[in-house]
């Protein structure tokens, strides 16, 4: 008698504990070990590229606190610094130390969310969440602080940002600069020298440096892969070419090592922290911007006012999940003509089968978990 | 009044019933209404010993792992929280009783039921106290492997006819790990009857207490194996992949839902509670603690042993990640078997040289415990450096800092492989699927 | 800081290597005739002086007249950015050679643009739509996408509701 045996389909998602969020991972596995994978997307595509081109410039800034959603800072900032590059606007000084400011904490906060998920991905039952909630939520309540939101901030402005930070702000800041160095310290120990997490996460999904870069891959991904390559020091924006700060980087490619540069990068991001609360001039935070039609004296810019010239920019920046670009085109009406997000999440995954064919289902959540992709980026 | 006495000796609620069924033989019943009566009242007492300490440790639980998650947990539903579970098991009995449309209907209902006996059955033979046993049998030991077994029928029962492929994989890799647990859990068992010389768990416990010594002294190795394959059973992390949520959703019950659920949930909890039974009585000489069960009800020492090793289990939930199939498999046929073996060797060895020089216990086991002690720790350590686990190779890194943009550090990862079989055969298998 | 070839300058390099490659070039981009794109790549991603091996982004933009592929290429060896740009003017049935081959990233790219805004990458190992459904009607990220009011037509200035919006009083 033959035994006869087929592959056996498995759709991941888009309902799953692990997916983080709406994807769908179409898994063709021959008992344990997968064989074929399909990425489905599409569950959260709320079509932001077309409505952008139907809204003026300021009013996209929200959308891009909802491409992704748990780093809407950097989000916010590559935007706006995609139209400053199209209409040529310098913010002021003060606006650049803000933005640095915010995007770093919120990398920090970002990167608490991608360790937890990550452990709890390997497996530890919510521990490792819920320790990193508790610093992600000190970081937000700085948030609220600043501009009165917590998820989607709407912080960023053409030009500047939007508000000064309170004066209890820079306290709560220092305060919180304390505190987190030595539960970073404690998450190293708890985590990276946990024998279970290196059994699971070493030598898996490896990217050699020549395929993170052919796959597109960025952030801690490619730096994973050994490749120093951070924006923030190759095409310094922002005030990072005055702060003093390291790349971190990996060495072997795999999912371990993408861990590992998290952590690293959390340091680093309360290093820049430290030296921009200690060296941020004061000053206005806002630049008057060059407007269509004359503006009456200090008058907040009308909306259609603003009409940047025709051509078109690309920014981009190092978010918490890597390149995040805006490719803007302008045909000098009050809406951009082309708006495109360059989204790391969903480029990042252009390596995912190439990472996840071959090992076993468990393993291919431990790499999803490792590219932390936030579905409202990959969909847009 | 004569038969009130041994109703006011608390330390062993056997007394009671035996008086009872005394005072039953002499009004003249026939011989089979004591024995009905007896089995009656012990497996009255025990369900509801179970099922209320389920419902206390699902809260118990639950309050813990949240202190150790910077949580509260549950504490709205009565004072602190605990009408919780009485408020979780009302609403898995009010819910609607779901059956997918292509699932294996007589199966699918069989299968909750068939989990949920076997688990209860196993406190048959468990000594409460000195007299707190519901069914002495001589083949106690032989009874628990036999029963404990029935469940992995039972998981794969719930995985196959719920026609979902979460269910069968979960159901596929319960069956391998079970199978694989169970050679190591049985070969743990035998060396404790080795000692004891005697199946029975009364004369286990009594052994121990008759030479005044926790088998765990003699047995380090065992009770490590016996926890972790116990672990296996009851599916607790870090070797809960038959039902890895973050994986395969909840494994072979997931699609069971509402009461069915809630037996598989109880059997689950009762499953643990079995496996500390077993290791209170075989490891921890059961309801005697060196003389302070002449004080101490027997039963609540016994029980306050379960509920600490119970705890073990909590604790690991609560801390510990996941590891993979293949990593836990090769973690039974290659670490605990061959050390159970050796170790159930070095035990029947040490038993025959000591009935043979006839030394006394007081000589022999002190050094048959330091003799197990040195061989666990040194098996142990060997073993794993043999296998590649070697100190330093399993340590984290840190990442490397740079300020040089472009520049490219890599090193490939292998050689740096760690340890148990499963990479090197994730890198052959990835190797063979980019040759085809 | 990262060096940014303008349009300009890389139209030249290419130029110089094959000549008759590039079909228009301004300072934010150098325009490559469809036909050679793939060896153009094949160059700025071989060249020991250029080395963009990192697509960082391709999308696609509906002139109107033609649509247009726009390729941002990074050279994380050498911290360089450029950008070229491919055209085709076939309104229904506009095409695009696939640069797959080149850069495996593109892949998801690729799919991306055709699916918003219907290009066709001959040589896509797998062109599917990706965020919509098959059997979806039409591309959306075109500018006739549906024609319905709001929607943005060619030469449309103002926004409906504005004064004088060409669209008032229209739906």
């Amino acid at each position: 008698m033959t035994l006869k045996s087929e592959p056996f389909v498995v759709n991941l998602g888009p309902q799953h504990p692990s997916t983080h969020g709406v994807f769908r991972l179409r898994l063709t596995l021959d008992g344990e070990r997968i064989i074929d994978a399909d990425m489905v997307m599409g569950y959260l595509h709320r079509s932001m590229e077309k409505l952008a081109e139907e809204r003026t410039y300021t009013q996209n800034i929200p959308f891009t606190d909802r491409t992704d959603y748990l780093a809407a800072m950097t989000g916010n900032l590559a935007y706006v610094m995609a139209v400053e590059k199209l209409m040529g606007i310098e913010p002021p000084e003060r606006a650049l130390w803000l933005r640095t400011i915010m995007s770093e904490l919120q990398r920090f906060a970002s990167h608490c969310m991608a360790i937890g998920i990550f452990a709890n991905d390997c497996g530890a039952w919510q521990t490792p969440v819920m320790h990193m909630f508790r610093d992600r939520e000190k970081i937000l309540d700085l948030f609220e602080m600043a501009c009165g939101a917590r998820l989607t901030l709407n912080y960023m402005r053409i030009g500047g940002v939007s508000r000064d930070i309170p004066p209890e702000f820079i306290p709560a800041a220092r305060k919180l600069m304390q505190d987190l160095p030595r539960r970073l310290a404690e998450y190293e120990s708890l985590l990276l020298d946990n024998e279970i997490i290196v059994a699971r996460s070493r030598g898996i999904g490896v990217l050699t440096p020549e395929e993170a870069m052919a796959y597109s891959v960025s952030g801690p991904l490619l730096r994973a892969s050994g490749v120093a390559w951070d924006i923030r020091t190759a095409d310094p924006y922002a005030a990072y070419d005055k702060v003093d700060f390291d790349i971190a980087v990996g060495t072997s490619g795999d999912v371990y090592d993408r861990f590992v540069v998290r952590l690293a990068e959390m340091r680093q991001s309360l290093r820049i922290l430290e030296q921009a609360l200690d060296m941020m001039p004061s000053g206005p935070i806002h630049a008057r911007l060059p407007t269509a039609t004359a503006q009456p004296g200090d008058a907040p810019v009308a909306p259609l006012a603003l009409r940047p010239p025709v051509g078109e920019a690309y920014a981009r920046i190092e978010s918490p999940r890597g390149e995040l670009g805006f490719y803007l085109v302008s045909d000098g009406g009050p809406a951009p003509f082309r708006f495109h997000i360059r989204s790391p999440s969903f480029i990042n995954l252009s390596a995912l089968k190439k990472m996840t064919v071959g090992v076993t289902v468990a393993d291919a959540i431990v790499i999803l978990g490792s590219v932390d992709i936030v579905v409202g980026e990959v969909d847009r | 009044m004569t038969f009130l006495a041994p109703w006011y000796d608390l330390r062993d609620l056997g007394n009671a019933v035996q008086a009872l069924l005394d005072r039953i033989r002499d009004w003249g019943a026939p011989d089979w209404v004591p024995y009905a009566v007896s089995s009656l009242i012990g497996a009255v007492g025990i369900l509801l010993w179970v099922v209320l300490s389920v419902l206390a440790f699902i809260w118990i639980e639950r309050r813990v792992v949240a202190l150790m998650q910077n949580r509260i947990g549950p504490n709205r539903v009565g004072p602190a929280g605990l009408l919780q579970p009485v408020a979780d098991a009302l609403k898995l009995l009010l819910k609607e009783p779901i059956t997918p449309r292509d699932a294996d209907r007589i199966l699918f209902w069989m299968a909750p039921i068939v989990i949920f006996i076997p688990t209860l059955v196993i406190f048959a033979v468990i000594p409460f106290g000195g007299r707190m046993v519901l069914a002495d049998l001589n083949v106690g030991v032989l009874f628990l492997i036999a029963i404990a077994t029935i469940n992995t029928p039972a998981v794969f029962l719930a995985g196959w006819s719920s026609n979902n492929k979460y269910a069968l994989l979960g159901a596929m890799r319960t069956i391998a790990m079970l199978i694989s647990y169970e050679v190591v859990q049985v070969l743990a068992l035998l060396a404790v009857v080795l000692f004891a010389g005697s199946m029975r768990l009364g004369d286990i416990v009594a052994w121990q207490q008759h030479y005044n010594v926790w088998i765990v002294f003699l047995q380090p190795l065992g009770i490590l194996a016996y926890i972790i394959s116990g672990a296996v059973e009851i599916n607790r992390s870090p070797t809960d992949i038959s039902e890895a949520e973050s994986e395969i959703v909840a494994g072979y019950h997931t699609e069971y839902g509402g009461i069915k659920f809630g037996f598989f949930y109880q059997a689950e909890y009762m499953a643990g509670f079995a496996i500390a039974a077993i290791i209170t009585t075989l490891y921890l000489g059961g309801y005697t603690a060196w003389g302070l069960e002449k004080w101490v009800p027997g039963w609540a020492l016994f029980l306050g042993k379960l509920y600490a090793v119970f705890f073990i289990y909590i604790w690991s939930r609560g801390t510990l990640p996941r590891l993979r199939i293949d990593q836990l498999m090769s973690f039974a046929w290659k670490f605990l078997l061959p050390l159970s073996l050796v170790n159930v060797a070095l035990v029947g060895a040490e038993v025959l040289v000591w009935d043979e020089t006839g030394v006394s216990a007081n000589v022999a086991l002190p050094i048959i415990g330091a003799v197990n002690l040195v061989f666990c720790l040194v098996a142990v350590v060997a073993w794993a450096r043999l296998l590649g686990h070697g100190a330093g190779r399993q340590r984290g890194r840190r990442a490397l800092l740079t300020k040089e943009v472009g520049v490219i550090h890599f090193e490939p990862a292998e050689g740096a492989s760690p340890g148990p079989a499963g990479i090197p055969a994730a890198q052959a298998l990835r190797r063979r699927s980019g040759q085809a | 800081m990262t060096a940014v070839l303008t349009g300009l300058d890389i139209a030249h390099r290419i130029e110089e290597q094959s000549p008759g490659a590039v079909a228009d070039a301004a300072p934010e981009a150098a325009t490559i005739v469809p036909a050679r794109l793939g060896d153009v790549c094949r160059y700025l991603r071989d060249d020991p002086g250029l080395r963009f091996e990192f697509l960082s982004s391709l999308t696609a933009v509906d002139r109107l007249e033609y649509f247009e592929v726009v390729y941002h290429l990074e050279s994380l060896r050498l911290n360089l950015i450029t950008v070229i740009k491919v055209r085709t003017f076939d309104r229904d049935n506009p095409v695009a050679p696939s640069v797959c081959a080149v850069w495996p990233g593109a892949n998801l790219q690729e799919r991306e643009a055709y699916d918003l805004m219907g290009i066709y990458f001959e040589g896509h190992p797998d062109l599917r739509r990706i965020f919509l459904w098959e059997g979806f009607a039409g591309h959306p990220l075109r500018k006739d996408f549906l024609n319905l009011p709001g929607a943005r037509m060619a030469g449309l200035e103002r926004f409906p509701g504005e004064p004088g919006g060409p669209l008032e009083g229209r739906g």
